[in-house]
């Protein structure tokens, strides 16, 4: 049987994709493949992720022109598939960008850069990405973002909480976020993005393993 | 075909904070000037393009402002489209 593949999109400008697939295949013996940005092929992936980073330079808007590339497009199909598509940081932005996730992220109200942990509050009662454990439902995640204050309007956010897509809240909110929203789900439930960074939490030794039920869940 | 200058304005909408303009609002003040009220920060495009008519153009450039320029969840947009070489 062929090992579960999950691709990894390397854009121009990427710089948490060899964190990702180091958590992938040093923490969880996940096999990872690289896919850069300008290839459509994703014959033999069964999940992907979007990492980290500043892809074309954050022209324009952050993950404005991500949007257009090759993979990107392909990913329409490999959504309605449902194949699981993960965006962390910059592949969160792009996802929305994309129009796969509603919402917007733009410049974090301090407008300063933020590279700390933060407590999050998993909020989705049946979202499969994070595990809602009644007794403890706090986990700890770093972020690393300049532009990770999450927009919707009001009508957005109560689709997003009629449908439980809420995955993931600010404890104490860094960004100034819409309604502490640090995480959510489109409505089928097989995209995620989120600001924080679960790849760089799947080992004790650099501070948390919070991430790894997160990494796992592209799996399911 | 003719030459075309078109001028975009990308702003951020109104109930969208923009803690940049905010920032600078606050250097205004500083520097001793009173009374402003609100500033806040956009982006001007400038287009050179070509083509047979006006109209042609600013579907272009509609098109330009939809897909690309501007994200409508957070931002608003505008141009004007001038013919060059009558």
């Amino acid at each position: 049987m062929t090992k579960f593949t999950v691709g990894i999109v390397v854009f121009p400008g990427s710089n948490c994709d060899r964190d990702v697939a180091w958590a992938l295949n040093g923490c969880l013996d996940i096999k990872s493949k690289f896919l850069w940005h300008e290839s459509s092929d994703l014959t033999g992936i069964d999940a992907i992720v979007l990492p980290g980073g500043f892809s074309y330079g954050d022209y324009l808007r952050c993950g404005a022109v991500a949007r257009f590339s090759p993979l990107i497009n392909s990913l329409n199909e490999f959504i309605r598939s449902g194949r699981k598509v993960l965006g962390i940081c910059n592949g969160f932005q792009i996802l929305t960008e994309s129009g796969f996730l509603p919402g917007a992220l733009s410049a974090n109200k301090n407008l300063n850069f933020i590279c700390k942990d933060v407590k999050l509050k998993i909020s989705s009662i049946n979202c499969d990405w994070v595990q809602n454990d009644k007794k403890n439902n706090e986990i700890v995640l770093p972020i690393a973002h300049g532009e990770g204050r999450y927009f919707c309007e009001e009508d957005t956010y109560k689709q997003l909480v009629d449908n439980d897509l809420i995955a993931l809240e600010y404890l104490q909110n860094p960004n100034g976020s819409s309604w502490n929203i640090a995480g959510i789900t489109n409505k089928k439930g097989n995209v995620f993005g989120l600001m924080p960074h679960p790849e760089r939490a799947c080992d004790p030794s650099i501070g948390g393993v919070d991430g790894i039920y997160i990494l796992k869940a592209l799996l399911s | 075909m003719n030459q075309f200058e078109a001028k975009v304005f990308v702003r951020l909408r109104p109930s969208v904070l923009d803690p940049a303009g905010e920032a600078i609002k606050s250097a205004a003040n500083k520097l001793g000037v009173d009374g402003i009220s609100s500033l806040r920060i956009g982006k001007l495009i400038e287009i050179n393009i070509e083509g047979n008519k006006e109209k042609d153009i600013e579907q272009n450039i509609e098109l330009l402002c939809d897909r690309l320029f501007a994200n409508q969840v957070i931002e608003n947009y505008d141009y004007f489209v001038k013919r060059l070489d009558d």
